[in-house]
């Protein structure tokens, strides 16, 4: 648990007494291990993203295990998050069709918004998004979704047309735009899918440790007193700022694999 | 800081994933997907779709209900209609055989009276008749006994023999019958 260690070992560090500022770094991002099974050690992340797998499917089971016509206050709690990730992403994306992957796409946005919360959930304190494994693991499901559709709808040929040959370009543009559309399709966009969600709750988390631990640093009974109040004030705004980013990630990140799902069942062209 | 977290940091690429980190976040993902897509979506589709089908159902009962009461009352008001047309067509047809009744009736009351006074002239002409002959006879026998007391006892069979009591008769009646067409 580095981080909470970390801020523990610095209890005494403050900017009057000597001491330099321990400035949060990658360190931030790797945990001692709780316990190693066979060489494999089971850290912090891991056991937050399990806490976080059973509050979503606590939640839900809370709110839908019995559904009644008329919902319970939890069950419309329910309904309007497991709605609003089906109209507003799934179907607006992929139309009709999208039907089939509802359920796929809401528990990734649900998973991966949790995720994003643990940012700011006292005692965890850290977004589990912000270790790759998560953000690739579920990359990596989005892009085998992908891939299949695409060559389960359009055979091996005209897979390879959908992800490659866009429709309306004259003749010559195409050595140019088929390789850069095959290596985008293919490559980048699973890359940055994880990337995208990984990079952002990454800085999310460092900024605000800057800013938390720079408060603390910056605590003393000088006029440090005041750059550290002004630091905690900003720690405090980033902490509401990225309550907003975790669930912009978490959407961003549900609506392109519905548009990946969407062009893999495009007709076509 | 502690010594290994430093360590830790030098080899850390935050772009590498841990694999046991890969493993253990999909099994989370594939246990929410399993649960809520095997279980709990479902079900709530279900649901939500039964609320669906109340609303719309309800709407389009109510659509229905309506339909069919409009059918009802055109068909009340059509057959109403009928039952009128007809009602007139009987009292009509009522009126009509009630007048050719009384016409009917009239006519054979009018047969029977004639047939009455026929009967009643006949019998008082036959009555008349009889009477006349009767008075005949008895005013003849009557006149002889007269004359015959009068006269003497033995013309009682001559005149009766000679006819002479209906020659007078006819005489008088035949003066009765001229002084009425004269008085006429």
């Amino acid at each position: 648990m580095g981080a909470d260690v970390q801020l523990a070992s610095e209890a005494g560090c403050h900017f009057d007494s000597g001491c330099g500022f321990p400035a949060p770094g990658l360190g931030e991002f790797d945990f001692k291990p709780i316990f190693s099974v066979g060489g494999v050690d089971f850290t912090k992340p891991m056991l937050l993203s399990i806490i976080c797998a059973l509050l979503v499917v606590g939640f839900f089971w809370a709110a839908f295990a019995k559904p009644k016509l008329l919902p319970s206050k939890f069950q419309l709690v329910g309904e309007i998050g497991y709605d609003f990730v089906k109209r507003s992403i799934v179907l607006e994306t992929i139309g009709k069709k999208g039907e089939k992957y509802v359920p796929m796409l809401v528990s990734m946005f649900f998973f991966v918004w949790i995720m994003n919360i643990m940012s700011i959930v006292p005692f965890a304190q850290f977004p589990v998004m912000s270790r790759i494994a998560y953000p690739a693991g579920l990359a990596l499901v989005v892009w085998v979704t992908y891939m299949g559709l695409t060559f389960k709808k359009h055979g091996f040929v005209g897979g390879m047309k959908n992800l490659c040959w866009p429709s309306g370009i004259p003749g010559w543009v195409m050595f140019i735009l088929v390789p850069i559309e095959f290596f985008s399709n293919i490559f980048v966009r699973p890359f940055t899918l994880a990337v995208r969600a990984f990079a952002n709750m990454f800085a999310g988390h460092l900024l605000i440790v800057v800013f938390s631990v720079a408060s603390w640093y910056l605590l003393s009974p000088t006029i440090g007193a005041l750059y550290g109040s002004v630091s905690f004030v900003v720690a405090v705004g980033l902490t509401a700022f990225e309550l907003l980013v975790q669930f912009l990630q978490a959407y961003i990140f549900v609506m392109l694999a519905s548009s990946y799902i969407a062009g893999a069942l495009e007709e076509a062209h | 800081m502690a010594p290994e977290v430093f360590l830790a940091e030098e080899k850390m690429n935050p772009l590498l994933p841990a694999w046991p980190e890969v493993i253990i976040g999909l099994l989370c993902f594939f246990i929410v997907f399993g649960i809520l897509g095997k279980k709990l979506l479902p079900s709530i589709e279900k649901v939500l779709g039964e609320r669906r089908d109340a609303i719309e159902g309800g709407m389009k009962r109510a659509d229905a209900a309506q339909a069919e009461a409009q059918a009802l009352l055109e068909q009340y008001r059509a057959e109403l209609a009928e039952a009128r047309h007809e009602a007139a067509r009987i009292t009509e047809h009522a009126r009509e055989q009630g007048a050719a009744l009384i016409t009917e009736m009239r006519e054979e009351g009018q047969r029977q009276r004639e047939a009455i006074v026929a009967a009643g002239h006949a019998q008082i002409e036959a009555d008349k008749k009889q009477a006349t002959a009767v008075l005949r006879q008895d005013v003849g026998s009557l006149a002889s006994q007269l004359a015959s007391r009068i006269v003497g006892e033995s013309l009682e069979d001559h005149a009766r023999q000679s006819g002479v009591i209906d020659r007078f008769l006819d005489e008088l009646e035949s003066k009765a019958v001229a002084a009425q067409g004269a008085s006429k």
